[in-house]
């Protein structure tokens, strides 16, 4: 039962149910990510997305199914599974009694190296991830850019083979996140396996090689990014925003030949539709009733993706 | 359950850990050389953030039992206050008060901080990310609140010995009975603080120590001897509940053993019971807590 399989997959879930209670948070969910791989799980608040996460590096315990982190078992092998990875949680759990050094310092003793190596990792990370200047506050006095690069420098101190990223940029303004990302780039090309959560479309597309959409504790699809926007049918999207949205029924909109989803959004539609651009001017005529103020055409994203699949918008 | 499946694809730069396969975790019992390091230094940890808090450390363990003790064996001796009249009264009060700060030194300097990281800053979610088992996690604490408890101790005795008017009539009989009496009030003070930090959410926490302490204080023998609760049979039973009258009665046994105390044996044997007791519902409940 606690055998270690040798690694082909960084993480490797299987059937994996868990429940709190009467409530399911994760209903049977099959997922792999190969080593070296970047894998985002995207979903809606509540998807379930941090309960998988949680099972992951062993916070929670599966209520059922099987999960595999670097050949381990997380049920039966906690330690050698924590041994292995490395993780920043979607909330920040930096050590408020320490410096910004001392808790990677603390970080690499914690993970076995000796006073000398972990002192030289230190000053490695503070450099790498920008820090050295703050090295002696507390971490409460960091910017929320700082911490998440203190929590991820802690993250990988130990040289981690599988980093697990809970939001890691939710809350980061535009040029934290975009730095952030560089550091993620950075972890894959020393081979680094990672797995992330997020809301941010962008984010999924920029950093993963494969992301899943979850919804309601289930994986709705997975793939490329590139594969998924295929599969979902829709090739242009057709952003409309109207002075009287009530003038032009969805059902108007959904009538039209090529359309394959309607989505009504604040003052308009979101149209998904099949036949590239050649068919915009039916629908700006559908339209012309409630007076179009804004019109564009776009290609279609992961969000695309996930309104087709559920009607819904990922951020609620 | 069914034998792992064999690889599919060979894994190059992976080290190839083969070799014993020992399930971990929560059957798993002892550490391995790797995870004692981790042990250490989930210990050091703590001791770095001691170190940066010792004069708010001394502070809190030496103001209240220094007091007392200048109220008690300084000033009623001077100002002829009954209940010092006794002639050995510091040699009563002295190992109960040593016995008393121990404990609380112990029991809040564990509680308070553990408190707060599962609480407000969910640092325990880091914490419990060590590469140690759950249980080791909790034991680590226990631990620590023995070495701050000892320290309590060892600062404690000579500020109350110095500031009593009357000389304390120190005598160490036996000095391995005095080392397993301080082990024992380290153990009961880590894992009793182990169970409030674990059990009590923060901002109950100034309820739970005063609703706490004044009791355990009062009615743990550390102003009286056992033996005087002769008259009040009910209370003479019931003060047995509280771990820190077998402290006491150890302590004056081992450090003033002029002073009625309790027979060896029912303070060790009843304290051992206590820390025991504590300890596995301390692990018990920390695991709960962690792992969701
Ligand atoms: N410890 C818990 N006890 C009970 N229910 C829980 C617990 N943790 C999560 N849940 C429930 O499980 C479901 C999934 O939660 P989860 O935190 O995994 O979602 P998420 O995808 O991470 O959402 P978000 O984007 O808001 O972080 C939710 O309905 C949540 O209420
Ligand atoms: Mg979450």
């Amino acid at each position: 039962m606690a055998e270690r399989v040798e690694p082909s997959t960084a993480v490797s879930v299987s059937g994996l149910f868990k429940r709190y209670g009467p409530r399911t948070a994760v209903a049977g969910i099959d997922l792999d990510v190969g080593v070296g791989e970047a894998f985002a799980l995207l979903g809606p608040n509540g998807a379930g997305k941090t309960t998988t996460v949680n099972v992951c590096t062993t916070r929670s315990l599966p209520s059922g199914g099987r999960v595999r982190v670097a050949g381990w078992d997380v049920a039966s092998q906690g330690v050698r599974v924590r041994r292995d990875i490395g993780v920043v949680t979607q909330h920040n759990t930096l050590d408020r009694s320490c410096s910004v050094e001392q808790n990677l310092y603390l970080h690499c003793r914690l993970f076995g190296m000796g006073h000398r190596s972990a002192r030289t990792r230190t000053v490695e990370l503070l450099e790498t991830f920008r820090l050295a200047s703050r090295a002696r506050v507390d971490p409460t006095r960091l910017s929320g850019g700082m911490v998440q690069r203190l929590q991820i420098a802690r993250a990988i101190a130990h040289r981690p083979r599988v980093l697990f990223l809970d939001e890691p940029t939710t809350g980061l303004d535009p040029q934290s996140r975009l730095s952030l990302w560089e550091q993620i780039d950075l972890l894959r090309r020393e081979g680094t396996s990672v797995l992330l959560t997020t809301h941010h479309m962008e984010e999924a597309e920029r950093l993963c090689d494969r992301v899943a959409i979850m919804d309601h504790g289930r994986v709705l699809v997975c793939g490329t990014p590139d594969a998924l926007k295929r599969e979902c049918g829709v090739d242009t999207v057709v952003a409309l925003t109207l002075a009287d949205p009530s003038a032009v029924p969805a059902a108007r909109l959904s009538a039209l030949a090529h359309v394959r989803s309607v989505d009504t959004v604040e003052g308009g539609y979101r149209i998904g539709t099949t036949a590239g651009q050649a068919h915009v001017a039916q629908i700006v005529t559908a339209a012309l009733d409630g007076t179009i103020l804004h019109l564009s055409v776009t290609e279609p994203t992961l969000e695309t993706v996930f309104i087709t699949l559920t009607g819904r918008e990922l951020r609620d | 359950m069914t034998r792992s499946s064999v690889p599919t694809v060979p894994a190059q730069n992976q080290p190839t850990t083969t070799a014993a396969h020992v399930p971990d975790g929560p059957q798993g019992v002892g550490l391995g050389p790797l995870q004692l390091r981790s042990f250490l230094a989930l210990l050091l940890r703590d001791l770095t953030v001691l170190r940066r808090n010792v004069p708010e450390f001394a502070l809190r363990t030496l103001l209240q039992p220094v007091l007392f003790s200048f109220v008690f064996a300084y000033l009623f001796p001077r100002i002829g206050q009954g209940l010092s009249s006794q002639a050995n009264f510091a040699d009563v009060l002295v190992p109960g008060l040593v016995a008393v700060t121990a404990v609380f030194c112990g029991v809040s300097t564990v509680s308070l901080p553990l408190a707060i990281e599962f609480g407000a800053t969910r640092e325990i979610e880091d914490r419990i990310m060590a590469p140690v088992p759950g249980w080791a996690i909790a034991t680590e604490k226990i631990v620590f609140g023995a070495v701050q408890s000892l320290a309590a101790g060892l600062l404690v005795l000579p500020a109350c010995v110095l500031t009593s008017a009357t000389p304390v009539n120190v005598e160490v009989r036996d000095p391995a009975l005095l080392v397993v009496v301080a082990l024992l009030a380290c153990w009961i003070s880590g894992a009793l603080g182990l169970v409030v930090g674990t059990v009590v959410e923060p901002k109950r926490m100034g309820l739970a120590f005063s609703t706490l302490i004044v009791p355990l204080t009062f009615f743990g023998c550390v102003y009286y001897p056992w033996q005087a609760l002769t008259p009040l049979p009910w209370l003479k039973v019931a003060v047995l509940a509280n771990p820190v009258v077998y402290l006491s009665e150890g302590l004056r046994a081992a450090l003033t053993p002029s002073v009625p105390h309790m027979s060896t044996a029912a303070y060790l044997g009843a304290g051992t019971a206590f820390a025991t007791a504590m300890t596995v519902l301390g692990l018990r409940l920390f695991q709960r807590r962690v792992r969701l």
